[in-house]
This record gives structure tokens, C-alpha cells and sequence, in this order.
């Protein structure tokens, strides 16, 4: 038996790949499938599902109130996205020009939020969001408060706000643009910022015209990493946004648990994942996938 | 002063290194380079010649003493407003720019008008012969062409003086040879003051006009070519370029710039540029191929010794012979093979015993 499997290099190759294919089949390629035969279903009387062939879920989500939930859906994933490399930029790049026995340690710091549950951090979050809550006591304490300035930055980020929405999916997907960044800026040699200098660029030209293009790939890796769950998260939108905000996660989930009406919620589940894909394929034609700009 | 390109005066770099311990890199320099001149800063690693060259471009900044460019001081001056360009060792050409826009870059940021940019782009890359791969992106070169990119990056926005860290140190021999003749022919050409770190003494010799050896963060020796070479000033500079024998001794007595030595029975006669006292212990230092090997005593001439042949190995261009004196010194002697038979080595293989003699001015003293 073992001598066959040496002996054939084709047959190693499918006993390497089957435990993953079978994986996938089971778990992805299978429940797929039967979202796509349940989303042209109906809704029987009892929830259940009735097998027809009919475009009317499809065709619900163009209706004003649903179009308007995947529009929001995108805007937050796009923002989300945004601010992640906002925030993470600097500290990636911070990281990745600290000294490298430090580096690991501050990697290692990045990481230490995993060890909660991401549950709970959010539910810290809402303490330090809510009305009453941590940041309001903070804010008040300075005397920010009383400015009308402090008083619109806080409403901004209040719970049950998008922007409280915002704050959380931040936080969850930080990491996710931080280490691809970090690792396409660590990759970055110093001496190509020296060469930009001794050819008499300033600081922020050098950044502009070397460091940036070159951490375009870490940049197009983490916004994938965050915009494709973005798109979809519902835990966060679900606790922090209350029920102002509705986002598709929350939408296909009330459907599959509350309105226990399958077919739409496959419907919306087929169009969310169309949109990713869309957005995602527009992003990557646009930036490509970086790979071609590292040496 | 006018004549002066690059001044450095008591220059001191000190570091820290990571483990925390004090590092002197750059130790107490003064150096001044002349306008249009191609001088070298040659030692081994870790004597201070890169970091001089980065304080010189301004990548770091001298913990005591002035840099000085074109007559001004360049104190904290940062690197993109200094009048010098760099060709690194590793090229540091930007990977995600065409030829073209790696030559470009340093025109751009000095905003050059575009239609101009284009034109001495252009001629750079003529001038370094590589005319026509202005579309093509550094890793699609071999080093050597990305070498002469790094080159016409540098030279076409025309500094004051160009620094090059051991820019030939990744190519190999043949490719390095012939650069080196066009690193030269090149350097005649624009007029431009060539600072060069190298480790490699022979790329030193050939190339520079001068150089300055250095050891341990100081600078040994500031001269031409000939003069390290033929007149080094201290044991490391004699040892570090090309091959020496070196003879122990103490210094019996001087007469103008000749000098006699004992060293353990034989007495010695050399040159000497600080006649010191006699008694002081002094080293004799004679190069290889100044020594000339008879079967018979001379008569009337300072240094001819009794030398006994141990080796003897012909490596083509010259036969080179082991041999011990009296006073157990060893002397390594080379001897051009100016007739192809009877070939030294056979010549001189039956006779164990012959006589080594040398020219006193083909000798020099070193202090210990």
C-alpha cells in the first residue's frame, strides 16, 4: 500500500489535497448549493421552504427599504476599510522600522485582544460607548463636554450610532490590515529611503513616491482581509448599532432566525456575496493585486 | 581653499551599538579632498570608511568635528539638501520605477523642466552606455547594467562630488575589472570629485588619484597611489597593501634620510622619513619584488645577506621563493621570470644557499 503510494507522485497529490477537498465539499461547496436552490424558493405558510423557480427574492432586494440596507452595507465596509488603513498605517510602519528584536514583541501585542472573546471586548465597548458610559465620564471629567465641539464628537461615536458601528468593526479588523501592511513595510529596504533622500526628495515626497507605492501590496492584501468580512458582520451592527442600523448580515440572519423565511434570506446571503465579489474585482483591476510592484 | 571639494576636520563618529557598548566607527579624521579628484577611502571592514561616507552624504551626523562641501559647512544639513550624490552598494534602485524613472527622480525633485528631464535622461544613460532600456524595470537587468543605472541615477543631476559605497563589490572579477577602467574614464570625462569606499587595495591602486588608508576608525595614510605603496608610513598600511617582509630591529644610526638597523646579527640599511633616536626598536619593511635573489656575495653593497631557500613556487608571471636569514628572520622574495628556460625555479632548486640583496631606498623604516 505505502510502496504504491511512493511509487505514484499523482495519487500523493490527491491524498494530500482530500482531507481539504472534503472539507470544502461538505461544508462549503454543498450548503452553497442548496442556498442557491433555496433562494429561488418560497416562504410556506409554516416557514418552511417550498422549491419553486421564482426571481421575486431577488427582485425584493431592489425594493427601496433593502437596496437602501446593501447601499449602507457597502458604504461601512468601504469606511471601515478606509479607517483601518488610516489607523493601521502608521503603526505598521512604526513597527516595521523599530528595531527587529522589538519587532516581534510589538506583533505580539497586536495580537493579545485574541485571547478575549470577541463578544466580550464588544460588550466593553458599549460600556465605554454607551451614554453614560466610560468615554462620556472622560470626556466629562476634562470639560469636554461642555464645548459644543466635544458634545458632536461624542454623539458621533455614541452607542447605537453607524458611528458606534464603525468604531467596533474597526477595532475588530485592525489587526487584519496591520500585519499584512507591516509585513510588505518591513520587506521595505531603508537604503531605497536613503537613495529617495541623496536625490534630494523630503521626507513626505520620499513617502509619497517610494515607501507608499511599495506598501501597496500589504495595502490591497488587508483591505481585502477587511472588506470581505466587513461586508458581511452582523454581531457588531446587532449590538452597537441597535436598531438604527441594519446591515445585510443582520438582515439575512433575521431572516434565517426571525422571519424564519429562508428564500429571501438566501437571496440577500447570493447578492451579498456578489457584491464582494464585484467591489473586490473593481478594486483589484483598479490596484491589482500588488504582487507585480515587489521585486 | 578654493582647491578643496570635501573637508572633513576632527571628524568623530561614535555609536551605540545594540547590546549597548560604545563604538568609535570614526575617530578624530581630517581629511581634505581636492576638486575634480578621484580619491579613495580604502581599509578593511569595520574601519570607518562607510560611516565617513555616510556623514559625508549626510545619512549620519558626526558626533564631534565639521563636514565641509564646496567651501560650506554642512553641520546638521540633511541629506536631500546636499550638493553630493550616491551610488550604494546595493544599488537601492527603486523597484517599482522604470530605468528611465529611476534616473529621472533626482530631476523631479529638484522640479527640472519635463521636456528637459527627458533629454538628460537620455544622455545619462548614453554616458553609462546603456542607451534603450529606459523602459525596463531594475529586476529585468543584471547587475551589472543595474550598476550603471545606480551610476547615471547619481551623475545626471551633476553634484558637486559623487560618493560611491563599493559600488563593484556585488559584480564579478571580469565584470569588475573593466568597470573599474570605465569608473575612471567616466570620472575624467564629467570632472566630478569621485569619493569611492573600497576594500579592495588593487581597485584602490588602480583607480584613485589618492587615497586614504584606514584602520580602526583613523585615517593611516593620505597619499597617491604610489606614495601608500612605495612609502607606507606605519606597519598596517605596509601589511594591508600588497605583500611586505617585515625585519625587527633597533636603530643603530642615521645619516640624512638613510638609516642603519640591527636586526639579530644582520645590519640592515633603509629609508626613513623622522630619523629617530638611535636604540629606539624600529621594523625594516621591504616589498617581495624589490629584493633580488645571486649565487655569488657582491661586493661593495649595503644589504646583500646569506639566505637560505626553504620554498620555491612558480606561479607564471614570477617564481616566488621562502627563504630564512641569519637571525632567523623569513623573507618572502619574488622574482619576475624574464626568460622562459632555464626557469628560475630550476635555476636556483639545487642551491639551498644563495645571497638576498636589496637597494636601501627600496626599504623602509616603520616605527612599532
Amino acid at each position: 500500500m505505502l510502496k504504491t503510494i511512493r511509487e505514484r507522485p499523482g495519487l500523493q497529490g490527491i491524498l494530500l489535497i482530500s482531507p481539504t477537498m472534503f472539507w470544502l465539499t461538505v461544508f462549503l461547496l454543498i450548503p452553497l448549493a442548496l442556498i442557491v436552490v433555496i433562494s429561488f424558493g418560497a416562504r410556506g405558510s409554516y416557514g418552511n421552504v417550498v422549491y419553486t423557480f421564482k426571481l421575486s427574492n431577488y427582485a425584493r432586494l431592489f425594493d427601496a427599504e433593502y437596496a437602501g440596507i446593501l447601499w449602507d452595507s457597502i458604504w461601512i465596509a468601504l469606511l471601515t476599510t478606509l479607517a483601518c488603513i488610516l489607523a493601521a498605517y502608521p503603526l505598521a510602519y512604526f513597527i516595521a522600522r523599530s528595531h527587529p528584536t522589538r519587532r516581534s514583541f510589538f506583533m505580539f501585542l497586536i495580537l493579545i485582544p485574541f485571547w478575549t472573546n470577541f463578544l466580550i471586548r464588544i460588550y466593553a465597548w458599549m460600556i465605554i460607548l454607551r451614554g453614560e458610559g466610560v468615554l462620556n465620564a472622560v470626556m466629562t471629567a476634562v470639560g469636554l463636554m461642555n464645548t459644543s465641539v466635544g458634545q458632536w464628537l461624542f454623539e458621533q461615536v455614541q452607542l447605537y450610532t453607524p458611528g458606534a458601528v464603525l468604531v467596533g468593526m474597526v477595532y475588530e479588523f485592525l489587526p487584519f490590515m496591520i500585519l499584512p501592511l507591516y509585513t510588505s513595510l518591513e520587506k521595505l529596504d531603508p537604503s531605497l529611503l536613503e537613495a529617495a533622500a541623496d536625490l534630494g526628495a523630503r521626507p513626505w515626497r520620499a513617502f509619497l513616491r517610494v515607501t507608499l507605492p511599495l506598501s501597496l501590496p500589504g495595502i490591497i492584501a488587508g483591505s481585502i482581509l477587511v472588506f470581505i468580512p466587513a461586508m458581511g458582520m452582523f454581531v457588531v451592527p446587532d449590538l452597537m448599532g441597535g436598531a438604527k442600523t441594519v446591515l445585510v448580515g443582520n438582515l439575512i440572519r433575521n431572516q434565517f432566525f426571525t422571519a424564519r423565511d429562508w428564500p429571501f434570506g438566501s437571496a440577500a446571503s447570493m447578492v451579498l456575496m456578489a457584491l464582494t465579489l464585484v467591489v473586490t474585482l473593481i478594486y483589484t483591476r483598479t490596484f491589482g493585486f500588488g504582487e507585480e510592484l515587489v521585486p | 581653499m578654493d582647491d578643496i571639494s570635501v573637508e572633513l576636520r576632527r571628524v568623530t563618529k561614535k555609536f551605540t551599538s545594540p547590546e549597548g557598548t560604545p563604538v568609535i566607527a570614526v575617530d578624530d579624521v581630517t581629511l581634505g579632498i581636492r576638486n575634480g579628484e578621484f580619491f579613495s577611502l580604502l581599509g578593511p571592514s569595520g574601519c570607518g570608511k562607510t560611516t565617513s561616507l555616510r556623514m559625508i552624504a549626510g545619512f549620519e551626523q558626526p558626533t564631534s568635528g565639521q563636514v565641509t562641501i564646496a567651501g560650506q559647512a554642512m553641520g546638521m544639513t540633511p541629506p536631500f539638501q546636499r550638493p553630493v550624490n550616491t551610488v550604494f552598494q546595493s544599488y537601492a534602485l527603486f523597484p517599482h520605477m522604470t530605468v528611465a524613472q529611476n534616473v529621472a527622480f533626482g530631476l523631479e525633485m529638484k522640479h527640472a523642466p519635463k521636456d528637459g528631464i527627458r533629454q538628460r535622461v537620455t544622455d545619462a544613460l548614453a554616458m553609462v552606455r546603456l542607451p534603450g532600456l529606459e523602459k525596463r524595470y531594475p529586476k529585468q537587468l543584471s547587475g551589472g547594467q543595474q550598476q550603471r543605472v545606480a551610476l547615471a541615477r547619481a551623475l545626471v543631476n551633476r553634484p558637486q562630488v559623487l560618493l560611491l559605497d563599493e559600488p563593484l563589490g556585488a559584480l564579478d572579477l571580469k565584470l569588475r575589472k573593466e568597470m573599474q577602467l570605465e569608473l575612471k574614464t567616466l570620472q575624467r570625462e564629467v570632472g566630478i570629485t569621485f569619493v569611492y569606499v573600497t576594500h579592495d587595495q588593487e581597485e584602490a591602486l588602480s583607480m584613485s588619484d589618492r587615497i586614504a588608508v584606514m584602520n580602526a576608525g583613523k585615517a593611516l595614510q593620505v597619499g597617491t597611489p604610489t606614495e601608500i605603496y612605495e612609502r607606507p608610513n606605519s606597519r598596517f598600511v605596509a601589511d594591508f597593501i600588497g605583500e611586505t617582509n617585515f625585519l625587527a630591529g633597533t636603530l643603530a644610526g642615521c645619516e640624512g634620510t638613510q638609516a642603519a638597523v640591527d636586526c639579530g646579527g644582520l645590519r640592515v640599511f633603509a629609508e626613513t622619513d623622522h630619523a629617530p633616536a638611535p636604540g629606539t626598536p624600529v621594523i625594516v619593511a621591504v616589498r617581495p619584488e624589490k629584493i633580488r635573489l645571486h649565487l655569488e656575495p657582491l661586493p661593495n653593497v649595503l644589504n646583500c645577506f646569506a639566505a637560505h631557500i626553504e620554498n620555491v613556487v612558480y606561479v607564471g608571471t614570477d617564481t616566488r621563493f621562502e627563504m630564512r636569514l641569519a637571525g632567523d628572520h623569513k623573507l618572502r622574495v619574488r622574482q619576475q621570470n624574464l626568460v622562459s628556460t632555464p626557469d628560475l625555479a630550476a635555476y636556483f632548486s639545487g642551491r639551498a644557499d644563495v645571497y638576498a640583496t636589496w637597494l636601501p631606498d627600496a626599504a623602509q623604516v616603520l616605527m612599532e
